[in-house]
């Protein structure tokens, strides 16, 4: 596994050593995440990284994970839907029951520790342990707030104003809430195989195993394949490009047999690409990172058409990579594209395609838009940046000014 | 001659949210008068610590949405033009971006209450800065110069930015501390920069241009 200093040369020694005199001032500190699970979705995926470089920083980092049975993720799973604005029904019960849950994992806990990190709901209960404790809490939100059914928000509001500071991944999501909040966006790790740099060979090897024709553009969609990422729109869109330039188009994703809508969605795609032999249609097993860098690598504009987005960080894998990217401006998604300057933000179908065009006559242009984009995520959404937040995060729980001098 | 040796510092940023959101020009004017200062700084500076690598880019966060979001150009253009290198306190600066939104709000021909489009809302934010020590400390001119080349431009940026309006100290650290080295013209020099014109690296490769060999 990377450690902190194998960075270095991807974000300049100076934000390294930043980091080790941060790690230096908070190092008295200890420090606590807890979550609900401890192997896939992307908040264990970041734990994973994030908890051993705290450590590696000199700040003592602990990592625990709640146990729930079958009964409480049904029911976390119907607030996740109810957050993201699906219309949800709790019983009383159900309710009791996530209470009850989180109260039998906090007695099974310790949290003496100088900073607790909660995240996402499922243990958000916690929090009434503190009343015991004399250290701060913080609740780390890593979903889509933006518009939260009523009745999960009231439920949700009674926990997270008992915390010290609520953690949000864009403005968007920010509510009037009793509590501070911050704005932490997520990262991506330019070390993981998603990420890192790739032979040449390589990426022609993955083009070559797809029969796709490195030769001619390349449009790349990565996404499930889900309503929400609009595959049917990226394919109506290409097909306006098609008429002007020979180009490729290229939807990959994966994740989608066990769910019966993203079945359907991936037979509706698979019809509208019919009789289009340069539409490729990839459906990727879940251990194809470093397949996934090298489609993003070889093409020529990277698409996220997404209709709603959480954070879209696909996108900054795309500009990590240099690439000029049009994407829908939902979600996350304009922090990390600003118009024409790091990247393409559009609203349609039409819109798109104009873009594609655009990009694939004028490479000067597009070769622009992907520079400015990867120095954008070189500053903002690296993984360094994430532990450097959370550390500051920390500290400034412990001071109340708005300027500190450590 | 004696004087005390610079310190170069550094400073890293936590960005708050308030909880506020604008749709309208008089919501955005209501909230410019109410929020606090560290606020009304985050929005004139944010898009100098996003994109000091490549381009200066002048417009405030403010006069960005009003122009881009409301589609109100003319208000727009009123919000970018403000010198903020006029300004050595962050109240006076908050006075002047509401002597121009009120005023806009009752002079307008044209009706100004007009929303932005859903999910577009200005988000009112703050940061809260970390100034920390880079170990670096020049004693005579000659080494400031030689350590200005490397530093990192995040203390650029500190001293420049930072120190005359954030910490209100009148002018920038650089061209206080050449003043007390005996260093007048150059010290004024700098004061005399409009550092929102430039680049970071643009602003380090002008600064090393002025200040002296020893």
């Amino acid at each position: 596994m990377a450690q902190v200093k194998d960075y270095t040369e991807i974000v300049s020694k100076s934000v390294i050593d930043e980091l080790f005199a941060i790690g230096e001032k908070a190092g008295s500190m200890k420090i606590q995440h807890v979550n609900s699970t401890a192997v896939g979705g992307g908040v264990a995926e970041i734990l994973t990284r994030l908890v051993p470089m705290m450590n590696e920083l000199g700040v003592q980092t602990r990592w625990d994970v709640i146990k729930g049975g079958e009964k409480f993720f049904s029911i976390t799973k119907k607030v996740h839907n109810a957050l993201h604005g699906v219309a949800e029904t709790f019983t009383d019960d159900e309710w009791a029951h996530f209470v009850e849950v989180d109260r039998e994992n906090a007695r099974a806990m310790n949290f003496e520790n100088d900073v607790v990190f909660i995240h996402d709901p499922q243990p958000i209960g916690l929090v009434e342990e503190r009343t015991h404790l004399d250290n701060k809490w913080v609740w780390r939100c890593h979903i889509d707030f933006s518009e939260p059914r009523e009745n999960v928000w009231l439920f949700l509001k009674d926990f997270i104003e008992r915390f010290d500071g609520a953690v949000f991944s864009a403005p968007a999501f920010s509510r009037p809430l009793s509590t501070r909040q911050f704005l932490i966006a997520p990262s991506i790790d330019p070390l993981s195989d998603k990420n890192r740099d790739l032979e040449e060979e390589y990426v022609q090897s993955v083009f070559n195993r797809f029969k796709i024709d490195l030769k001619r553009p390349i449009i790349t969609q990565i996404s499930r394949f889900d309503y929400l990422k609009d595959p049917v729109g990226v394919i109506k869109a290409y097909k306006l490009v098609k008429r002007y330039i020979d180009c490729q188009l290229v939807l990959a994703g994966g994740g989608a047999t066990d769910d019966p809508e993203g079945e359907k969605v991936l037979a509706e795609v698979k019809e509208a690409a019919e009789g289009d032999k340069d539409i490729f249609v990839l459906l990727l097993p879940p251990s194809s990172d470093l397949e996934i860098n090298a489609l993003q690598k070889g093409s020529t504009v990277v698409l996220q058409k997404s209709l709603r987005e959480g954070f879209g960080l696909t996108v900054a894998e795309a500009l990590w990579k240099g690439k000029p990217v049009i994407a829908s401006a939902v979600g996350g998604i304009p922090l990390q594209i600003k118009h024409k300057y790091s990247g393409i933000l559009t609203h349609s179908i039409e819109g798109t395609a104009y873009w594609m065009k655009q990009l694939i006559n004028e490479p000067v242009f597009a070769r622009e838009l992907g520079r400015n984009g990867k120095e954008h995520v070189r500053q903002s959404f690296l993984i360094t940046r994430h532990l450097r937040d959370y550390l500051l995060l920390s500290l400034s729980l412990y001071h109340d000014k708005d300027i500190v001098y450590l | 001659m004696e004087f005390t040796p610079f310190e170069f510092k550094s400073r890293l940023i936590l960005t708050e949210m308030l909880g506020k959101r604008a749709a309208t020009l008089p919501e955005l004017t209501d909230e410019i008068r109410t929020v606090p200062l560290s606020s009304i700084y985050h929005h004139t500076h944010r898009f100098l610590q996003q994109h000091h690598f490549l381009s200066p880019e002048p417009p405030n966060d403010f006069a960005y949405w009003v122009t881009n979001m409301l589609n109100e150009e003319v208000a727009g253009e009123m919000l970018a033009s403000i010198d903020i290198m006029q300004f050595v306190r962050l109240s006076d600066l908050r006075m002047r971006f509401l002597e121009l939104l009120e005023g806009y709000l009752k002079g307008a021909k044209h009706k100004v209450g007009g929303r932005c489009p859903e999910g577009e809302e200005f988000h009112f934010m703050s940061s809260r800065i970390f100034v920390v020590s880079t170990g670096r400390v020049a004693g005579t001119v000659e080494e400031f110069k030689e350590i200005l080349k490397t530093i990192s431009i995040h203390a650029i940026y500190f001293h420049m930015f930072e120190a005359k309006l954030r910490l209100e100290k009148g002018d920038n650290d650089f061209s206080i501390w050449l003043r007390s080295a005996g260093k007048e013209k150059e010290a004024e020099q700098i004061s005399r920069l409009d550092p929102y014109t430039f680049t970071l690296e643009g602003l380090r490769e002008r600064l090393l241009k002025i200040v002296p060999n020893s």
